[in-house]
Order: structure tokens, then sequence, then C-alpha cells
């Protein structure tokens, strides 16, 4: 059962009640779910969430809404594997790849979006509504079907067919004539005056905790322990927050004994103003036009950016930018060593894991925890240059003088 | 009356000008100020901006012509 007390203003403190609101009516600040953390205690333990079901809603206790009525296609509990190939690559005897590709519709957003529509359904809405370029509309899409609700997922016109069609399927997809800022202010717009459940607005307090489940899994597949060190690919840096938020609250209510991991920010170079602002030790990252191959992560006023850059800082973390060429590099390294074919945001993280075991940041021994937070069979086109095939007619003397003949020679 | 809630960056060299002031008086808007931290050298405000939704478009797009950033508060919408 929900354990809410409040949305609390992460600015000004200010209580507000558990209602589709978003910002704080008199400074502005997000709102953020507060929970009754002393009723939580008196009943959460590790065998209690081993008792509940192999999906986020075993944390239900820490979740803003009740896994009674949950709108559930099976988010979370995904693979939390042990990265020897990748780790002898690079270096490192204790790695392990958070593979959230394995959820319903392929990417983290499932785990979001999850919480999202059960909430929705709690404040008696009947559309729930966001605007993507890829993830996020097929979750959101995927879910709306689930639970019967008119769904409206806006997405940019001219955005790549594959991942159209990969939300479309579960229909009401609204393609929008324009550039990203273009949708952006038309779902502003809409989200002020229509009654409608969108994800990442009016729902974003409820939604955003969907994430904290990453960290609540992280530590309870590590043995219940929090790692060393997370790389975290960051867009709007919801997704960085709550990861730490769900460790720390695990360590408070001692479920882990502590929670000391360095959380370190993956971003590509052609939208990186957060790892940017870590680097330059700013605490506000300056919004930027993105342009990179990394479309997960093309989010150019983050607006968790600030307290990503904090929680990095706090935590000895670190902010690293990815040069576009090394994302494709990224994907194949773990794709040839673990058999896992990331999004590009994976070889963002992937690339910046490398970066931050050569500079020492990332000792031999540590143990360290790579995100992988979508699959790479919606971003096929990022891959195109890099694939390379063999191709032979269809004769043993054709397979021995190219196949075997390129494998010996 | 539709609204925008918005951040408004300051360089060193605009510090000293009354933006928010001038953006009132040229433009039929409303301004309201919740948060702002602004020393000699830089400066951020966020502010509600009240008005027709071309009224405080083109207002908007007069504080970037000044040379100050104008950011959405709520981050950007589509995500991916």
């Amino acid at each position: 059962m929900p354990n809410v007390q409040s949305l609390r203003c992460k600015e000004c403190g200010r209580d507000y009640p558990e209602e589709p609101i978003y910002v704080c009516d008199f400074c502005f600040g997000p709102l953020e779910v507060n929970y009754d953390y002393d009723e939580i205690a008196k009943t959460l333990s590790r065998e209690s969430i081993q008792d509940g079901p192999l999906t986020i809603w075993r944390y239900d206790q820490l979740l803003p809404a009740s896994r009674d009525n949950a709108v559930n296609i099976g988010a979370g509990m995904t693979p939390l594997l042990k990265a020897d190939n990748l780790g002898r690559e690079l270096g490192l005897n204790n790695l392990w790849i958070k593979n959230d590709a394995a959820n319903p519709t392929h990417s983290f957003k499932d785990r979001v979006v999850s919480v999202a529509s059960t909430k929705a359904i709690e404040f008696d809405f009947d559309t729930i509504a966001c605007a993507s370029t890829g993830n996020l509309a097929g979750a959101t899409a995927a879910h709306g079907a689930k639970a019967g609700m008119n769904t409206m997922v806006f997405i940019p016109a001219d955005l790549e067919s594959g991942k159209v069609l990969g939300a479309a399927i579960f229909g009401s997809v609204v393609l929008v004539n324009g550039n990203y800022d273009d949708v952006n202010r038309l779902c502003s717009e809409l989200g002020d005056d229509r009654r409608w459940a969108f994800v990442n607005i009016n729902m974003r307090p409820y939604y955003s905790e969907g994430s904290k489940s990453l960290g609540y899994e992280l530590a309870e597949q590590l043995g219940w322990h929090a790692p060393q060190h997370v790389i975290v690919p960051v867009a709007s840096g919801s997704l960085f927050t709550k990861v730490y938020k769900g460790l720390n609250e695990f360590a408070s209510l001692g479920i882990i004994d502590s929670a000391d991991t360095k959380m370190h920010i993956a971003q590509p170079f052609g939208c990186s103003p957060v790892a940017k602002a870590f680097v330059e030790k700013q605490a506000h990252p300056k919004p930027v036009v993105p342009d990179t191959i990394a479309k997960s992560l093309a989010i150019g006023s983050p607006a968790d950016g600030y307290y990503s850059v904090s929680i990095a800082n706090k935590t000895g973390g670190t902010g690293t930018i990815v040069p576009e060429s090394e994302i494709a590099e990224g994907m194949k390294l773990l794709a040839e060593t673990e058999g896992i074919f990331t999004e590009t945001a994976g070889g963002v993280v992937i690339s910046t894991l490398r970066r931050l075991v050569r500079e020492g940041v990332i000792g031999p021994d540590q143990e360290t925890v790579a995100l992988i937070t979508g699959t790479g069979l919606k971003t096929l086109e990022a891959i195109a240059d890099s694939v390379e095939t063999v191709t032979i007619d269809p004769t043993v003397r054709s397979f021995d003088d190219v196949v075997t003949g390129a494998a010996v020679g | 009356m539709p609204f925008r809630r918005v951040k408004f960056v300051f360089k060193t060299e605009k510090i000293q000008s009354p933006v928010i002031y001038e953006l009132g008086h040229k433009f039929e808007v409303v301004t309201n100020i919740r948060r702002a931290d602004i020393d000699s050298e830089n400066g951020w405000v966020i502010l509600e901006i009240e008005g027709s939704v071309d009224e405080i478009e083109r207002g908007l797009e007069w504080v970037k012509e000044q040379g100050s950033e104008v950011h959405s508060l709520d981050g950007d919408i589509l995500a991916g």
C-alpha cells in the first residue's frame, strides 16, 4: 500500500496534498513525493520485498501507488549480469551490467510509466499522454493500451518510421509537424488546459519515482548492498537522481547497511549540459540545442540537471562527456563482449566506463554497475556504419575462400 | 489567462538593466517573480508571465534580443 505523506517542494520544503500537480505555487520549485518512512519501517524488510511480485511492484511500499490496481505489463526485475568479458577488456574484476532493455517495451521507461499510469487511474484520469522521440512513446502507448485508457502520444513527424511504428502498434500516436521546440511548446499548452495525465508534466512527481526501483533492484540483486560505482546515462537527470534516492532510502530504512555509491554522469558530446556543468564546476547546467546520435539523451534543457550535478559532487562521482564517435564503439564493445545490444545511450555509458577506468577513477576491484537503459534494435541507424559483414556465394568453396580465408589470413 | 513559468539568466553586462520592468511596460504581460539569485556578475530570476500566448511569446523573444537567456522552467517535455 502506498505510504505517501505529501508532495514536498524540493526548494522551499512546502507540503502539498497528493494531487496531479508538479510545481510549487510559491517558489516554482519541483514537487517530490514525500513518504511516511516511520510507517514504512514498521513492515518493510528484505523478506517482505522478496515475497512480492517479480516486477517493480515488489517495492510498492516505496512507490506512490498501490500494486493492487497496478497497470502492470511486467516492468522491472531485469537481469543484473556479471560482465566478466567486458571487465577483462577494461581491467575490471567486479563489473555488472543492469540490462533494462529486458523490460516489456525494451527500456527503463516501463518503470516510470507503470507508476504514472497507475496513479493516473487513481486520480480518475481517462487520458494518458506524453511527448517522445522513442522509448517513452512505446512505454506510454503500451501501458495506456493495457489500462484501457485514451492515449495521446505526440511524436515529431520526421522521426524514423521504425520508432513511430514501435509506438503506433499500440494505437494513439499523433505525429506533429514541427521541430523539438514546437512539440515541447504544444505539449506544454495542452498540459495546461486539458484534463489529461501527462506522464512527464502533471504526473511527473509520481512518474519519476518509478526510477527508484532501479536503485532498489541493484541493491537487492547484488545481495543487499549498494555498489561502489554506478554509471548512469543522463537526459533530464530524473533517472540519475532517483537511483540515488532509491539506494539512500534503502540505507536509511536499514534494508542495506549504507549507500556510499559514487554516482557518475554519462552524456554524449552533442548534448552534455549536465556533464559540462559538472566539469566546469557550475551548479546550473546551461541549456543547449541537442545534436547527438544518442536520441534518448537529447534533452537540451534538463529539468533535474541541477540536482544531478549536486549528487555527482556530493557522492564523489564524475561527469563525462563522450565524443560522438565513441558511442557506436561502446555499443560494439558491449555487444561483442557480453552479447547485449544496447541503444546509443548504453554506448555512452560503456564509453564513459572505459574512460573512468583509464583515468583511474574506478579501481580494478571496485564493484561497478553500468546501467543499460534500452535496446539497440530501436536505434539501428546508429551502428549502420560500424558493423561489418561478409557475403559469400552459396558454395563451400566460397565459404572457405572468404570466411575461412578471412579468419586465417 | 495563459501563463508561462520561465527562468531568465543575465550576463554581467545586463545585471544593471531593468529588463523585467521594461518587459512589463513594452508588452501586455504581468510579471510575477518567485525566486532570484543576483550578484554583481551573474544573475537568474524565476518568474511567471501572464498574458495572451502571442504577447508572452513576443515578450520572451524581446528578452532574448536584449542578450538574456530564457529557459522554460519545466525543462524539455519531449523525452527519448
